[in-house]
């Protein structure tokens, strides 16, 4: 489990350093703390996107989530005036709402996540870019959420606020899905849900519960990207963010198939994902290619996990073959009046009627 | 009559450590009905699968034609016109009739394009659909026919590739009476085309009405054959029983206490228009019996939480108690051994210690945080108590053998309070050593008070572990045996449907 993350890490390290090396602008302080911010930003909803994937399903509509809550974050700041709290409550409702709408119907329903996600992102999208008649929203010059934008877009000495959320949210969640009852119960459920059921455990309110997670985070995260571009055009805000949460999770060794990955393998997946995107334009790649780049690490990444992983598998298979095959046999001598065995196994045969 | 299609002879199947099929020999002559019967686990699946080509056999001919096999392949069956009618259809249910019966023949047309000529196959199909009376077109999706027209659609797709051998394994099984008399009707229309019917089936009336002569298989031998004016159920049923029994039971320390869980017209989705009354006394093993598909999983699937019940309610020590979920269930204590452990037992990529815990974690947490220590500890307690060989409680499930897996799947649960059990199947394949420390756990937990039900389809285990034997059939409990009455021959007429005429003792 551990091996996973200490390659992951170390893949991180070589990149940075050769990059360094090449481009000494690279670990300047001010680039470091540049992608420190953009990590924290994408690190917290890749988070959420992590915990659905662990259950074998997927959310493709937080890039159109960001969108609809951004849009009703603003106009509730500037054009109803709302204090800050309420709107910044609102939207974090907003998101755990949308996350339990969407867990409802992959649960209750058993609609497939692919398509309940897909069409969310359709759909949010859509009601975004309606509400505001696909006008960008910003904020004015007044001063609407002075003390919001502050704590979402400040720094701590020098370390931006959104890398320490991250951080903090990433020691929670992984307390969670690490150490606590419904970590366990996640992971047994994204394996076999069946075996879980059988097990008393509740997998519809697990799985739906990951899927509100993930809405809630997204609401965070939308507040976040807010004061970050400080508007919001509702046809281009959040585009594709689903798919770098989806990229994050994979690299950081989440199975689409579920039941596997770690909180930390999500951070590092998120921060080598930046640091690539950062790489691109340090070392004077055309930006073009950014998503390229992107594509190719993540493909060469997972093909040498699941090579490494096979062989693993090939290694314990033998190991439990040299195990079973020298105490099977005593065994099977040692009961001196054999009960036979399944219906099929032959005994000689003697009328009993 | 005369004729014979093929021969097997000698034919041999051996597994690791069973042997399926033993010096086993069938003739079958043109245009008969055979009738092919036995227990659940006599081998007459893996002979139909040797004849179609699925599966070599070890040892022995197939002789077809004047021409010795070692083995066919499939083609090589299909070619002989070895037709198979499955217990579950194996039909394409988003395709039409016309191409499910072509499927991987397909009539082509437009040459190079190799487009599908539909409307060449369906004009095919139609004749042969009309010889069966059946009453739908060829162009019909599969999705949209019954079980018994599924049926016909196989039947004519043997027709269509010249089938001189039909092979239908319970046929009838999901059938109503009226699709039954049908399918009777035409199977004696095939043979008077002399088109031959291996037919297997546990339903002795049926083979009663439609076979000309029966072969018996037990424990993968040949042990009978009947001809037509030889049959009769009883001569039927004293063929397929009479292996000797060796003695597995251990008696219970003490009588069965009163109290336990009663079973009071509980109705399944499986039945849904049948009742199940049954009742376990605390401190015994009631053996359930009955054939594959007499309802038995259904019964503790509803009773665990994991099936809705339709009807009926649950008792323990003659209070209800509400299963609407596994997790009522359990509360309860009323726990099930699943029939499929890799399936529904165990997370097999999980180490033993998170199986062990997996349905009692929140005993060992605080907070919902689950302490270490604790849970360590109840996990070593399993494996020792039940005596799993293991390297270390942080072994993944899927690296043990079958009877180590069965036993963390029970350490899950005697980690907690049982007061009602049911193994479904408890010992399928596990090796004969666990087998019995199985049954030793089992008198273990009656002896301390927990009702046990056992469902089982191997006799011996039924017959030999139980206190009581309730035997099952077709939705409903058939009747129910204390041990003075235990005997194959008893089980089997409750199993097929038969009352008990006369109650035969036990043979010594």
């Amino acid at each position: 489990m551990i091996r996973k993350e200490l390659g992951l890490a170390l893949l991180l390290v070589v990149i940075s350093a050769i990059t360094g090396a090449i481009n000494p602008a690279f670990l300047s302080l001010v680039n470091l703390l540049n992608m420190a911010n953009l990590i924290g930003l994408f690190g917290v909803f890749a988070l959420g996107e992590g915990l659905v994937i662990i259950t074998g399903g997927i959310d493709l509509s937080l890039g159109s989530m960001f969108a609809l809550l951004g849009v009703i974050f603003i106009d509730l700041l500037t054009t109803y005036e709302v204090p800050w709290p309420l709107a910044l409550l609102a939207v974090l409702l907003g998101g755990l709402a949308l996350g339990g709408i969407q867990g409802f119907l992959v649960t209750r329903l058993k609609m497939q996540p692919f398509i309940v996600t897909l069409c969310g992102l359709l759909i949010y999208r859509g009601a975004a870019r309606y509400y505001t008649s696909d006008s960008t929203r910003g904020f004015g010059y007044g001063d609407e959420a002075g003390t919001l934008s502050s704590i979402a877009s400040g720094h701590v000495a020098g370390i931006p606020n959104t890398f320490i959320l991250l951080i903090i949210l990433a020691l929670v969640l992984g307390v969670l899905l690490h150490r606590s009852v419904y970590g366990r119960w996640l992971y047994a459920v994204g394996k076999n849900e069946e075996a879980a059921r059988f097990s008393g455990i509740n997998t519809n309110l697990v799985i739906a519960t990951a899927y509100i997670i993930s809405g809630g985070l997204a609401g965070v995260s939308t507040v976040l990207f807010v004061f970050y571009t400080n508007s919001v055009s509702p046809s281009s805000f959040g585009n594709f963010y689903e798919l770098y949460a989806i990229a994050a999770a994979v690299l950081g060794g989440c199975s689409l198939r579920g039941g596997e990955g770690s909180i930390l393998g999500i951070v590092l997946g998120t921060a080598l994902l930046q640091v690539l995107q950062n790489l691109v334009n340090i070392l004077g790649i055309p930006n073009s290619l950014n998503f390229a780049v992107m594509g190719t690490v993540i493909l060469i990444g997972v093909l040498a996990d699941q090579q490494l992983q096979a062989r693993r598998r090939r290694k314990v298979a033998l190991a439990s073959v040299a195990r079973t095959t020298p105490r099977s046999a005593p065994l099977q001598g040692q009961t001196s009046a054999p009960l036979r065995g399944a219906a099929v196994v032959p005994t000689h045969t003697s009328d009993q009627t | 009559m005369v004729e014979i299609l093929f021969e097997l002879a000698g034919i041999s199947k051996s597994y690791p450590g069973v042997m399926a099929l033993d010096d086993v020999s069938l003739r079958v002559y043109r245009g008969e009905v055979l009738g092919l019967i036995g227990e659940n686990g006599a081998g007459k699946s893996t002979l139909m699968r040797v004849l179609g080509g699925v599966i070599a056999p070890s040892e022995g001919v197939i002789r077809i034609g004047g021409t010795d096999h070692a083995r066919l392949t499939v083609n090589e069956a299909t070619q002989a016109g070895i037709a198979f009618v499955h217990q579950e259809l194996n039909l394409f249910e988003n395709l039409d009739v016309a191409a499910n019966v072509f499927i991987g023949r397909e009539r082509l047309v437009g040459g190079p394009l190799k487009l599908v000529d539909n409307a060449q196959m369906r004009a095919r199909v139609t004749p042969l659909l009309e010889r069966l009376g059946a009453d739908f077109a060829p162009d019909t999706l599969v999705d949209d026919l019954s079980i018994a027209e599924r049926q016909m659609v196989e039947i004519a797709k043997a027709l269509s590739i010249d089938a001189r051998v039909i092979i239908m394994d319970e046929p009838t099984s999901s059938l109503t009476i009226s699709e039954t008399e049908r399918l009777l009707e035409v199977i004696a229309d095939l043979r008077a085309h002399g088109i031959s019917v291996i037919y297997i089936s546990h339903r002795l009336t049926e083979i009663m009405t439609c076979a000309d002569r029966v072969v018996v298989l037990r424990d993968g031998r040949t042990v009978g054959e009947l001809t037509r004016d030889a049959l009769s159920h009883a001569a039927m049923i004293r063929l397929m029983i009479g292996r000797d029994l060796k003695a597995l039971h251990s008696p219970p320390k003490r009588p069965p206490q009163p109290g336990g869980c009663d079973i009071v017209g509980l109705v399944t989705s499986a039945f849904p228009d049948r009742q199940i009354d049954l009742s376990v006394r605390h401190g015994e093993i009631l053996g359930l019996a009955g054939l594959v598909g007499a309802g038995r999983t259904s019964l503790a699937r509803a009773a665990f939480g994991i099936d809705p019940l339709l009807g009926g309610e649950i008792r323990i020590d003659d209070a209800p108690v509400d299963v609407a979920s596994p997790r009522d269930a359990i509360r309860q204590g009323i726990y099930l051994m699943p029939e499929d452990r890799k399936k529904s037992g165990l997370v097999l990529e999980l180490p033993i210690r998170e199986n062990v815990t997996l349905a009692s974690l929140l005993n060992y947490a605080r907070m919902w945080l689950v302490s270490g220590p604790a849970e360590r500890k109840v996990a070593k307690e399993q494996v020792r108590r039940l005596s799993i060989k293991v390297p270390s409680i942080d072994t993944e499930a899927v690296t043990l053998s079958g009877g180590n897996q069965q036993k963390v799947v029970l350490g899950k649960w005697l980690s907690m309070q049982p007061r009602v059990m049911f193994f479904d199947e408890p010992t399928r394949g596990v090796d004969v050593g666990a087998k019995s420390e199985i049954y030793a756990l089992m008198r273990e937990l009656a002896d301390q008070g927990v009702a046990i039900v056992m469902i089982s389809s191997d006799m011996e285990e039924v017959i030999g572990v139980s206190d009581r034997i309730a035997v099952m059939h077709e939705g409903s409990v058939s009747g129910v045996l204390e041990r003075p009455q235990f005997s194959e021959y008893n089980v089997l007429q409750l199993a097929i449907g038969h009352a008990l005429d006369t109650v035969e003792a036990a043979a010594p």
